[in-house]
């Protein structure tokens, strides 16, 4: 065992009756980096996770955290890690503070122990600390959870889709958060389905029905995508995508914000050619460019693959 | 201990952030009593009376004169033969028969004491039971006025009272034992199980299972504020038995509270059992209304008499620790008996007690699946 | 094509919460065959606006008519005339998708046989028709959730009010989901839409961001991006929602 993994997981497979949710799934967590899990509702993140924490155990593979076996040594690792489940686990009934404190006390700890680790993140919510839980907005549960996982100072944060259901300002400050704590020494294993996350993380994951497509750090997956991308822009977007998937040699065509991305089953496609067939359709002001892929436009690649 | 008493703080503010739960909790068993106590004590007037009169002398005429002129008794006939009584109180005839034996008044002068006899028909518990109360205050009131002024060395007229067909006699005195029982098997296990399965249902408990918290300390925890709560709920309804409802209240005290606990015990293990089984609160809410509150009421002895049941019945009956915590609670308040008349009944309860724990520990995942 | 008929008019409308004022005085219209996107940050008031929209709350003042009835008098009418589809509540899991179909269609008050007739038909255009009898629960989320917006749509309303219908979605459902939006709207329906992905913003005609109860910006995507001077929305939504953070960047 290698001292700087704090998370090895080799051929790790796990089924649920008849349905196969993660096969044959293999990664490494190093110390201290923050790694995501990107892929849609379903993919198999959830069951890993509680793998990973132990609440599960695979049907074969090989699982070890902090260099412990799950199985064995499950009350050592629970000691070390700090998860946040995807649905904001606090109890609605109590107060903020009265939140963060009971969970403070199940890891024999106090607010006022670790009060340095959470001080960024709870101070945005200190103000409302005698609050309900249940009355709090996504993006404030989703700082006291995160507040509540982090109070005894675990050497792993585990987090399942902690910005699923937050808007996007609580989920650039809960990003921000993330970099801080990690600054600390913190590891963080992360899952989202928000494809724009991906290049918040040093290394991800890209899992899509319980397999993985890829691993590495973001910008390596993004430079092994093999196909060239176009972005066109058009008044009408949606009769420009339907123009274009209907061009002879389009491979994929999809929606992207403002712009179609779009590509070409052919080598040697350019942009005159396309700017041919378009003129042809009678499309006006239309702009295209190439560009290279982000992230989500390799998902998609790679799952049509 | 710290995270012990910790969490057990957690499940009180659970407790009282639910006031609503806790008015139920707390109002619904003085209700109940209210509702039982006063249903249940119905005037009784002009209930059928028939005479054996063996003696028929002054004394035993008297005292047939001072029932018949009280408004609670009619006469249908006088019995001049002791094969009549049965047929007769068969056919509804009668509801009491009161006998006097042969030389009444000689036998009370001779020894200082006479046996009036009562057969009472208690088929109707509490028809039955507001007789009895009739028949000793009358003869108490014959003793007094008339009896005690007579006699020169302490006579004394007892009323022998004999119940047919219904010889314990279930009244309204049984709903207080009843209703202890279902009130400690409905905060105990019913609350327990919701408080566990909701823990579930939140996924508070997958936070929970990850953290070092041992199971034991999670169970506990959860068990202690209950059982508080549930022995509070109890002694409430005792204390508005005995001194609204006049209850009696023979045996020890002590001992009613060691097997209360007991009770509790085999309770909250049921509850915690049923927690370990249930994925949802409505789950755990279904089984526990149909599997113990339904039970409770209706197969323990409570309302029914078990011994009047159809066998089946009254097997299923052996399996609910109620039957046996009410056989307990009778004996102890209303007979006033000690320890050694209940101790088979109290090793069930315990047996039961451990035999839930020992599913519930085996049950318990320190695991999701 | 947007047409200038207007099928949902919006003036001061505001509602209280005992003190609390959760919807404060909006305003805004929607026209005939637009693609409406409603933005805001968790909190910010969306969903009591939608409640009120819907008919599923009374306003405490101002003025709104949906689909030409009003929000405080015909609300029962305007539950006839519109569709609604939520991430959180579409289909019923354990009913089959033809079931669940049926069941929409009985609450609209549709006959049974125009039901079956129209079922065959959505299920082949979705190429579903081999899963009819299946349950909910064994279909993926990406499946459901455009099952769900065609269910929400199976009683021909004028109006779909989709609540963050893409939440979870891999991003290619997610696209094909949008394929269905304008289909939707090329057949004139009208669709107001919230969602938390930024670039699901850009898809829609015009948007709205609420903060604090208040619509703080309304136009379209470009001339939201243009007046912002950033070059996204979600930059135009930072800049509103959390003025001091977008400084500090």
């Amino acid at each position: 065992m290698i001292a700087d993994k704090i998370v090895h997981v080799s051929n790790l497979n796990k089924s649920y009756k008849a349905v196969q949710v993660l096969s044959d799934i293999s990664f490494e967590v190093k110390e201290g980096e923050i790694f995501g899990f990107i892929g849609p509702d379903g993919a198999g993140k959830t069951s890993l996770f509680r793998i990973i924490n132990t609440l599960l155990l695979p049907d074969s593979g090989r699982v070890s955290v902090f260099g412990l076996d799950t199985k064995k040594d499950y009350k050592s690792i629970r000691q070390r890690i700090g998860y946040m489940p995807g649905r904001f686990s606090l109890y609605p009934d109590l107060s903020v503070e009265e939140n963060l404190s009971f969970f403070a006390s199940i890891f024999g700890s106090t607010i006022a122990k670790n009060y340095h680790l959470i001080k960024d993140i709870y101070s945005h919510i200190e103000p409302f600390k005698k609050r309900k839980a249940g009355a709090l907005s996504g993006g404030m549960k989703q700082k006291l959870a995160l507040s509540c996982a982090l109070i005894h100072k675990p050497d792993l944060l585990v987090l399942d889709e902690p910005t699923t259901g937050v808007d996007a300002v609580s989920r650039t400050e809960f990003w921000e958060m993330l970099k801080n704590l990690k600054n600390q020494g913190i590891t963080i294993i992360v899952s989202t389905p928000y494809m724009d996350e991906a290049s918040l993380c040093e290394r991800i994951a890209l899992i899509s029905q319980g397999k993985i497509l890829d691993i590495n750090t973001p910008e390596a997956i993004i430079a092994k995508s093999e196909s060239k991308l176009f972005s066109i822009t058009a008044e009408d977007k949606y009769s420009l995508l339907k123009l274009l998937r209907n061009y002879s040699d389009c491979k994929t065509a999809f929606l992207f914000g403002e712009n179609v991305h779009f590509s070409c089953r052919s080598e040697n496609a350019d942009k005159d050619k396309i700017s041919e067939y378009l003129r042809l359709k009678a499309v006006e002001n239309f702009e295209i460019n190439i560009i290279s892929p982000n992230i989500e436009d390799v998902f998609m690649e790679l799952m049509t693959r | 201990m710290y995270t012990f008493i910790q969490f057990v703080k957690k499940e009180f503010l659970h407790i009282f952030r639910d006031y609503r739960t806790l008015l139920v909790l707390f109002g619904m068993p003085p209700v109940q009593l209210l509702i039982f106590g006063y249903a249940v004590r119905t005037e009784v007037n002009d209930a059928n009376i028939a005479i054996y009169d063996r003696s028929k002398d002054y004394i035993s005429c008297e005292i047939s004169q001072k029932l018949l002129s009280s408004q609670y008794f009619k006469l249908t006939n006088y019995i001049s033969n002791e094969s009549e009584i049965e047929a007769g109180f068969r056919q509804g005839k009668y509801k009491v028969v009161v006998c006097f034996a042969p030389e009444f008044s000689k036998q009370l002068e001779r020894t200082g004491n006479a046996d009036v006899q009562f057969l009472i028909d208690a088929s109707d518990p509490n028809i039955s039971n507001l007789l009895y109360g009739y028949i000793s205050s009358i003869i108490a009131d014959y003793q007094n006025t008339k009896i005690n002024k007579l006699s020169k060395a302490g006579w004394m007229v007892t009323p022998q009272i004999k119940m047919l067909y219904n010889p314990e006699m279930k009244s309204v005195y049984m709903f207080v034992p009843g209703l202890l029982a279902l009130i400690l098997m409905l905060v105990s296990a019913l609350m327990t199980s919701i408080a566990i399965t909701k823990e579930k249902e939140t996924g508070t408990m997958e936070v929970l299972l990850v953290s070092p918290l041992k199971p034991s300390i999670i169970i506990i925890g959860k068990v202690i504020p209950y059982t508080l709560l549930a022995l509070l709920n109890a002694f409430s309804v005792l204390a508005l038995g005995v001194y609204v409802f006049g209850v009696p209240f023979k045996g020890s005290f002590i001992l009613l509270l060691f097997e209360t606990l007991i009770y509790l015990g085999t309770a909250l293990s049921l509850g915690i059992m049923i927690s370990t089984f249930a994925k949802t609160q409505q789950v755990a809410l279904m089984v526990s209304l149909a599997g113990l509150l339904l039970p409770t009421t209706l197969l323990s002895g409570f309302i029914f008499p078990t011994e009047n049941m159809p066998l089946p019945l009254q097997f299923i009956s052996n399996f609910i620790p109620a039957k046996w915590y009410l056989i307990i609670t009778r004996n102890i308040m209303l007979k006033g008996l000690g320890f050694s008349y209940i101790r088979n009944e109290t090793l069930i309860l315990i047996s039961m007690m451990v035999f839930f724990l020992i599913v519930s520990m085996k049950k318990f995942k320190i695991r999701l699946d | 094509m947007i047409s200038d008929k207007k099928v949902i008019k919006v003036e001061n409308l505001t509602k209280r919460f005992g003190s609390f004022i959760a919807v404060n005085d909006i305003s805004f219209e929607v026209g005939e065959g637009e693609i409406f996107g409603f933005l805001g940050a968790n909190g910010a008031g969306k969903t009591t606006a939608i409640k009120m929209l819907t008919g599923l709350l009374l306003p405490s003042s101002g003025e709104a008519t949906v689909a030409g009835f009003d929000a405080f008098r015909q609300s029962e009418k305007i539950k006839k005339n519109i569709g609604y589809m939520s991430q959180r509540f579409s289909l019923y899991e354990d009913l089959t998708i033809a079931e669940n179909i049926r069941l929409y269609g009985g609450i609209y008050g549709l006959s049974n046989k125009h039901i079956k007739e129209q079922t065959n038909i959505l299920l082949t255009k979705m190429k579903l028709i081999d899963y009819k009898n299946s349950l909910i629960a064994s279909l993926p989320l990406g499946w459901r959730q455009k099952l769900a917006f065609a269910v929400a749509m199976f009683h021909d309303p004028k109006i779909v009010f989709l609540d963050e219908p893409t939440g979870g979605v891999d991003p290619i459902t997610r696209r094909q989901f949008w394929d269905m939006i304008y289909e939707a709207v090329s057949e004139g329906k009208t669709i107001f839409v919230t969602t938390h992905y930024m670039d699901e913003a850009e898809y829609c005609d015009r948007v709205s961001i609420m903060v604090d109860g208040k619509i703080a910006a309304i136009d379209t995507p470009s001339k939201l991006k243009q007046q912002f001077n950033v070059k996204s929305i979600n930059d135009v939504f930072v800049r509103l929602a959390r003025p001091n953070m977008a400084l500090n960047q």
